[in-house]
């Protein structure tokens, strides 16, 4: 009998089924024995990929330490809506403190264990965007500074939104949030404001840095086992669409996250010792707006005078396309030709 | 070993000598020395395996402090004034949390205007934050009192400052005793966390606590906090019964002439004027009487200030006439701060309490000073609020 091969591409989706693996590849979500460390029972809203990321970086994090971590958690929705007292929905040793200094903790935790002799027990720290970029930004810079053992997650849905979502310094220019409302011109949140934290932290030139979605959990899963690999400061910067704050179905947080990738809003790639070392490539290009449309607090863009904005979004996809080289030089696939000649054309 | 050391290293010293596992620390004036020593010490391998870790605020320095303590860890820090506003949130926070780290406060004034020198003002500000407040009265003191913090603080799962202060304290040399290697090994116990972060038993540290429950969390920690000034005295007396001599305490009457307790005092009489104070200007106090001679005044030491005292002060004051607070900082609008604590704990006897707001920013509170304070005093021509020493000149400049 002749063997057919048949290209992943036919199965129609970008997630590799576990049965077409070997044990040791498979997703430790396939696993009966996978650590669950974000149990059910906590309150985080109907399609929250912030909990979903969480899910998946501790459950990697548990399982490449064989359970011996210690995570920090800045305040926030990851923390409000699964540690309210007397109920927690996490089983490892978990430590929350402040909004501001996850970082530092974190540092504390890894200091005490070095002292100790326990340097089998790794740590790791973990919040939100405006816990990372804003208020924690100078406990994450010390931290990277000084090369702490530590890896730090920032789970990045663009603004603060344990608070009724309010701008952050990681809320894209153009965004409605309840402090950028949309008024006269003014359109959301501005342009020429805000910052990418990944570059930053690449500039404190420490081991590991990566970027990463839900709608690649396997490249998540990827990340955070190359990062409890190394040892020093890393950091992983993961884009996690909101519902409630950026007014979008609860079923499209992956969609959403995949819209965001493939239009070159937000690049995913990894980088060592400040130096880009990997990017993922945009598979199948699509344009900024099928990554805006479905979410209200962009809304205004796509209503008279909304155009302006649209275009400046628009080409910031493409800086970001041209500046970590996101399409490959050959088209790879039909859809992709497609995509580029639709493009041409425009 | 009795030699002459200036206060900020012989704090060093004893704190190395209780063999803490992380030491984080942000600089700041007067706490310098003390941190300086110790990373030379951790350096050189003097501490063992103890991690010295240089932070970039003094916020990071206590949040460091709370992970390590959380998981396990002895934990020392230092800071002051303007240090200890920065990290009021993580403060406030590691009491709450429960970890037993010990912090020494340089005492120094709050800007604005800036100011380097000696006050109260900084660990006064933070009273409500739920630390054992213990304050030294000279070199000896200041250096002992770590010894008992530790014992203490993690005896009841609470942090602790140990306050001095600074410039007079932490910059002068004075003949000190330090504490003995194998003496700290026999008095102090290993740290044995009462809820800690562990791999093999892993808990949740942190939690949010709705409406339901935060006001018990508050009571709770208000009864612990309130049996804390047992648990103070009673390593106090251990001290004493290990090294023989005192450290610590809640209320302290002196002998004639000397800051050496004098246990067996009468309490004071109704002819009595009573002066309360804290830190080393106890010292220029008692000198002050001393000059004096025999007159109808006695001298009280608050030794803890947080829990304060309330019912030592109420004993030791004992039938007095009137109480005279010299104060180290002020409550705008209202007058000394410990004169607040001094006046509740007073409630309903009847006794007038005069505060006296003295020292401010390092002014020098010279015994030619407190004389004329405590003549006043016992002459009954001190108001609900004076200042020392105030220059009219410099008043006329400021207003014109
Ligand atoms: C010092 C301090 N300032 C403000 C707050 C209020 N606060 C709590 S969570 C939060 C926003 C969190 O935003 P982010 O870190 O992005 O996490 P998200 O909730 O979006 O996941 C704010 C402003 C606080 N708890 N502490
Ligand atoms: S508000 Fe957003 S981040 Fe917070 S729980 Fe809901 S979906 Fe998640
Ligand atoms: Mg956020």
């Amino acid at each position: 009998m002749t063997a057919v091969s048949i290209p992943f591409m036919q199965t129609g989706t970008l997630v590799v089924g576990n049965r077409l693996l070997d044990d040791d590849d498979r997703s430790v979500q396939a696993r009966a024995d996978r650590p669950s460390s974000l149990t059910k029972g906590h309150r985080a809203c109907q399609g929250c990929a912030e909990a979903l990321a969480a899910r998946w970086v501790m459950d990697t994090a548990v399982d490449a330490t064989g359970g011996k971590l210690m995570v920090a958690n800045a305040t926030g929705c990851l923390e409000v809506f699964s540690t309210l007292y007397p109920e927690s929905a996490w089983k490892p040793a978990w430590i929350h403190s402040l909004f501001a200094n996850a970082a530092s903790v974190a540092t504390g935790l890894a200091a005490a264990n070095a002292a100790r002799g326990r340097s089998d027990i790794r740590v790791l720290a973990q919040g939100g965007d405006g816990g990372t970029v804003d208020i924690g930004m100078a406990s994450v810079s010390g931290m990277f500074e000084r090369n702490d053992d530590v890896l730090y997650v920032c789970y990045d849905n663009g603004g603060y939104m344990n608070t009724g979502v309010q701008r952050s310094g990681s809320t894209p220019p153009a965004a409605r949030t309840a402090t950028t409302p949309i008024a006269g011109t003014r359109p959301g949140a501005p342009f020429g404001q805000g910052k990418f934290m990944p570059r930053i932290a690449m500039a404190h030139e420490i081991p590991y840095v990566a970027t990463a979605t839900v709608a690649d959990l396997r490249d998540l899963e990827a990340k955070v086992r190359t990062a409890m690999s190394i040892h020093g400061a890393r950091y992983l910067h993961v884009l996690v669409p909101c519902p409630l704050g950026w007014g979008s179905a609860s079923h499209q947080s992956i969609a959403l996250s995949r819209a965001a990738v493939q239009s070159g809003t937000f690049p995913v790639f990894e980088a060592r010792a400040g130096e880009l070392t990997a990017v993922t490539k945009i598979r199948e290009r699509v344009d900024v707006e099928e990554y805006l449309r479905p979410q209200q607090r962009f809304a205004h863009l796509f209503k008279p005078g909304g155009e302006d904005a649209l275009a400046r979004v628009r080409a910031a996809a493409e800086a970001n396309i041209r500046r970590y080289g996101l399409l490959d030089d050959e088209p790879r696939s039909r859809v992709q030709r497609q995509a580029q000649e639709q493009e041409a054309r425009r | 070993m009795r030699e002459v050391l200036e206060g900020s290293q012989a704090v060093a010293r004893t704190v190395a000598r209780c063999r803490p596992d992380v030491v984080c620390a942000y600089p700041i004036s007067p706490q310098t020395h003390i941190v300086e020593a110790l990373a030379r010490a951790a350096r050189t391998g003097a501490l063992g395996s103890c991690e010295y870790i240089n932070v970039e605020s003094e916020f990071a320095a206590m949040s460091v402090s709370i992970g390590s303590s959380a998981a396990g860890a002895r934990t020392y820090t230092a800071t002051a004034s303007q240090g200890l506003l920065f990290m009021t949130e993580a403060v406030y926070n590691a009491a709450g949390l429960g970890l037993p780290i010990v912090m020494t406060i340089a005492n120094r004034a709050i800007g604005s205007p800036i100011n380097i020198w000696n006050d109260h003002s900084d660990s006064l500000a933070l009273r409500d934050s739920g630390w054992l407040q213990l304050f030294a009265v000279d070199n000896q003191e200041a250096a002992d009192l770590h010894v008992i913090a530790f014992a203490a603080g993690e005896e009841l799962g609470i942090p602790v400052m140990v306050c001095m202060d600074g410039f007079i304290l932490t910059h002068a040399s004075d003949v000190v005793d330090v504490v003995e290697q194998a003496d700290v090994d026999a008095f102090l116990p290993p740290y044995r966390p009462q809820q800690v972060l562990d791999v093999d038993h892993p808990t949740t540290i942190g939690t949010m606590a709705g409406p339901e429950t935060f006001t018990e969390t508050r009571y709770l920690q208000h009864k612990r906090f309130l049996d804390a000034a047992a648990v103070v005295q009673s390593w106090s007396d251990r001290f004493r019964e290990a090294f023989g001599r005192e450290a610590g305490g809640l209320v302290h009457t002196y002998l004639p002439g000397t800051l050496d307790r004098d246990r067996t005092a009468p309490p004071p009489g109704a002819d009595d004027t009573v002066v309360v104070a804290m830190g080393s200007v106890v010292g220029t106090l008692q000198d002050t009487l001393t000059a004096l001679g025999d007159e109808p005044v006695r001298l009280l030491g608050i030794g803890t200030y947080r829990p304060f005292p309330a019912q030592a002060l109420r004993e030791a004051v004992g039938a007095a006439r009137r109480v005279v607070v010299i104060d180290r900082a002020l409550e705008l609008g209202v007058g000394g701060v410990l004169t607040g604590d001094v006046r509740h704990a007073l409630a309903g006897t009847g006794i007038a309490v005069h505060s006296v707001v003295a020292g401010l920013g390092g002014r020098p509170i010279t015994q030619e000073v407190l004389t004329d304070v405590v003549r006043r005093g016992i002459a009954g021509q001190l108001g609900d609020l004076d200042f020392c020493d105030l220059r009219a000149d410099a008043l006329e400049e400021m207003n014109a």
